[in-house]
């Protein structure tokens, strides 16, 4: 982009301001530390220049927004076409209440759903397993069967949202719930929107919610994304993500690489069911988390969607550019969120917020400042939505398309992002691809490894959190007020559980879960089963087990 | 704990929820601070953990929820320790546990609660001075 002689210039002129300017001002104060780092341990330089990014060749690196390798961008507008979809993460208690929290939201400008299941619907338990005691309706809703499922969905018209899932092993059995609500509703299959998140492998060193073990896991995944590609044209099947690689403690890099990483097995799987790949990679979606470093963030969102079209371009040969586009949610980074002076994450949220505008997601959810507390209050709620319309209506940041390209900064960390992904997505190739390295714990032990080192930081106060280990205030008692969920709600739905179990046809439950258990061990795909399954109102617990009885549970492997 | 050895602490994750790093840096804090740490790893059920500290002779027990459920869960802990005698094991806590549960919490024989933000010294440091001696 420079030319040779300019960098020389440059060059010579940046050695004069060393000798002459920069002294004058370190021998007077100094700077604040001898090195200063990222969370992704890049050591950060004093000052950027052209000199950074002297390789950088417009044409090559960033190209025109929607145009490959889409470093700008997936759409050529971007938000003065039309905003990303505020999605706000919601569910708690019963289907009944969430379906009010649904409403209330879409009434407050929501423009997307987004499903919060509670631990037991997650795990593959019915309300009433002994697993679920106290736990049911509390971190998310409770959904036994195809009955909850049309409670949550209530008056809410399928074909005019779209609804984000946030499931992974029971994704067949929440979609195929969906698709049911949707055929009682009369919503053809080919108009259903949204997307399963069915990302079984982050599971296995990130979530950790496990049903299965890894092989049957990615088999359930990539039935989905089979099905989907031929029967629900406008669903994204797989929500590839990085949100929980880093929440459990990852770094950017490792975020960014082991989700691309993720993302190309299940290309993979899917191409080996005899699929060519533009008929189905259009359809994967990403979803990432976004931390403090406002910097480090909008580099990983803009080499996430490079590398991500590299790789479809250059590994799986994709012809379609829509094979090539990597379209994105990304979610504020829970674990920054602090217990102490709550009103802070109000400010933590916005700034990472920004930084996800900044590089370029379709959609967004934001987190309430209460919690690391609780689940949100609905007031706690609605400042983050308006967090996201303050961003998009009035900071003027939504104008253009990509403004911090260009910097010398954010292209040369962009750069650097880049490539030290692409290391580790060779190293995992070494290790003979993203089952073996779960199997080995690679991703285990580097994810362990980074969570250590972060809170090293912290308690040895070399990373300042306000209000945690530095601007500290006395604080007695909670300053906010926290939603708490109705303990009522187990027996509620335990009871409502029991009563369906009692009205429904037993025969035609036991047939349809014969027959899925027949077809799991044949190795077809699952979801036409499912479908069937949940339609005769057969129970979450009761098609979990089915798998279960064939592939197994699986066994933690335990690294500290 | 029993004179002559080191501190011997069970990391135990009881409840559905899979939120680990918090578990994982305490436990290897508390390794690296020379205590021998046992961690059992996710779900494990409040029978399974109180089987751990009895067959692994701890002194000490730290549970680690997120998921909202120790209202239910933390009682049977401590009710099965009871039963089991091993009322000398220290036990404390950590998570996402509302203040206003700290007391019932308490009253229930969990010594200590950290919240969001506590530093690992603070936790090595409480373990030091309070574990009891087991003889």
């Amino acid at each position: 982009m420079f030319n040779e002689k300019k960098i020389d210039e440059l060059k010579k002129e940046r050695e004069r301001w060393e000798k002459t300017t920069l002294p004058n001002w370190t021998k007077q104060c100094g700077e604040r530390k001898k090195e200063f780092h990222n969370t992704s341990n890049m050591t950060i330089k004093r000052l950027y220049t052209p000199q950074d990014v002297e390789q950088l060749d417009y044409a090559r690196d960033l190209g025109f927004p929607g145009e490959y390798p889409f470093t700008r961008g997936v759409h050529a507008t971007m938000y003065r076409g039309r905003i990303w979809t505020m999605r706000m993460f919601s569910g708690f208690g019963t289907a009944k209440q969430t379906n009010q929290r649904f409403k209330y939201l879409i009434k407050e400008g929501e423009t997307g759903l987004s499903t919060a299941f509670d631990y037991p619907t997650i795990m593959g338990y019915d309300s009433d397993h002994p697993m679920a005691r106290g736990e049911v309706g509390i971190c998310g809703v409770a959904i036994a069967s195809l009955k909850d499922m049309e409670t949550l969905f209530d008056s809410i018209p399928l074909e005019q949202i779209t609804t984000s899932m946030t499931i992974n092993g029971p994704a067949p059995i929440l979609l195929a719930m969906y698709i049911a609500v949707g055929d009682k509703q009369g919503v053809s299959r080919e108009k259903l929107g949204g997307t399963t998140q069915n990302d079984n492998l982050k599971e296995f060193f990130a979530q950790k919610l496990c049903i299965y073990p890894p092989k049957p896991s990615v088999k359930l995944t990539t039935d989905v994304i089979e099905y989907c590609s031929r029967h629900l044209p406008r669903w994204n099947p797989v929500s590839i993500s990085g949100y929980h690689i880093r929440e459990a403690g990852a770094n950017a890099v490792q975020e960014l690489a082991f989700t691309l990483y993720d993302g190309i097995s299940y290309v993979e799987s899917t191409l080996e069911r005899g699929l060519k790949v533009d008929q189905f990679a259009s359809r994967l979606s990403f979803f990432f988390a976004s931390h403090n470093d406002f910097f480090e963030e909008v580099a990983k969102f803009r080499a996430a969607r490079r590398l991500w079209a590299k790789i479809m371009k250059e590994r799986f040969h994709a012809k379609n550019p829509r094979s090539l586009w990597m379209r994105m949610h990304i979610q504020t980074s829970g674990c920054t969120l602090t217990a102490q002076q709550p009103l802070n994450n109000i400010i933590r949220t916005t700034i990472q917020a920004f930084a996800a505008a900044m590089g370029g997601t379709q959609s967004l959810h934001t987190n309430s400042y209460d919690e690391a507390l609780c689940l949100p209050s609905e007031e706690a709620v609605r400042v983050a939505l308006r967090t996201q319309q303050i961003i998009a209506q009035e900071s003027g940041a939504t104008n253009t398309v990509d403004p911090l390209a260009g910097s010398y900064y954010v292209e040369a960390l962009t750069d650097e992002m880049e490539q030290k992904a692409m290391e580790y997505i060779q190293k995992i190739d070494d290790l003979g691809g993203a089952i073996p390295a779960i199997e080995r714990g690679f991703f285990q032990k580097e994810i362990a490894d980074s969570a250590y080192k972060y809170q090293q930081e912290v308690d040895e106060k070399r990373r300042i959190i306000v209000g945690v280990n530095d601007y500290k205030i006395e604080e007695k008692e909670c300053p906010i007020e926290l939603l708490r969920v109705d303990p009522g709600v187990e027996k509620k739905q335990v009871d409502s559980l029991q009563q369906l179990k009692r009205q429904r046809d037993s025969e035609k439950v036991k047939e349809v879960l014969e027959k899925l258990h027949y077809a799991a061990e044949k190795d077809v795909n699952l979801m036409p089963a499912i479908i069937d399954a949940v339609k005769a109102y057969a129970t979450l617990g009761e098609i979990s087990d089915a798998l279960r009885t064939v592939y197994g549970e699986y066994k933690e492997l335990i690294i500290i | 704990m029993k004179s002559g050895r080191k501190i011997r602490v069970l990391i135990a994750k009881p409840g559905l929820d899979s939120h680990d790093r918090g578990a994982k840096v305490v436990a290897r804090a508390l390794r690296d601070a020379g205590m021998e740490v046992i961690y059992t790893g996710l779900r494990q059920t409040p029978e399974q953990i109180v089987e751990t500290a009895l067959q692994e002779d701890v002194d000490v027990i730290g549970l680690s929820i997120l998921s909202g459920a120790h209202k239910a869960l933390f009682p049977r802990i401590m009710d099965l320790l009871k039963k089991q005698k091993l009322t000398d094991i220290m036990v404390f806590a950590g998570g996402i546990i509302p203040e206003e549960d700290f007391s019932e919490m308490k009253k229930l024989g969990v010594k200590e609660i950290f919240g969001p933000g506590t530093t690992t010294e603070t936790i090595i440091q409480y373990v030091l001075k309070n574990v009891h001696d087991r003889t």
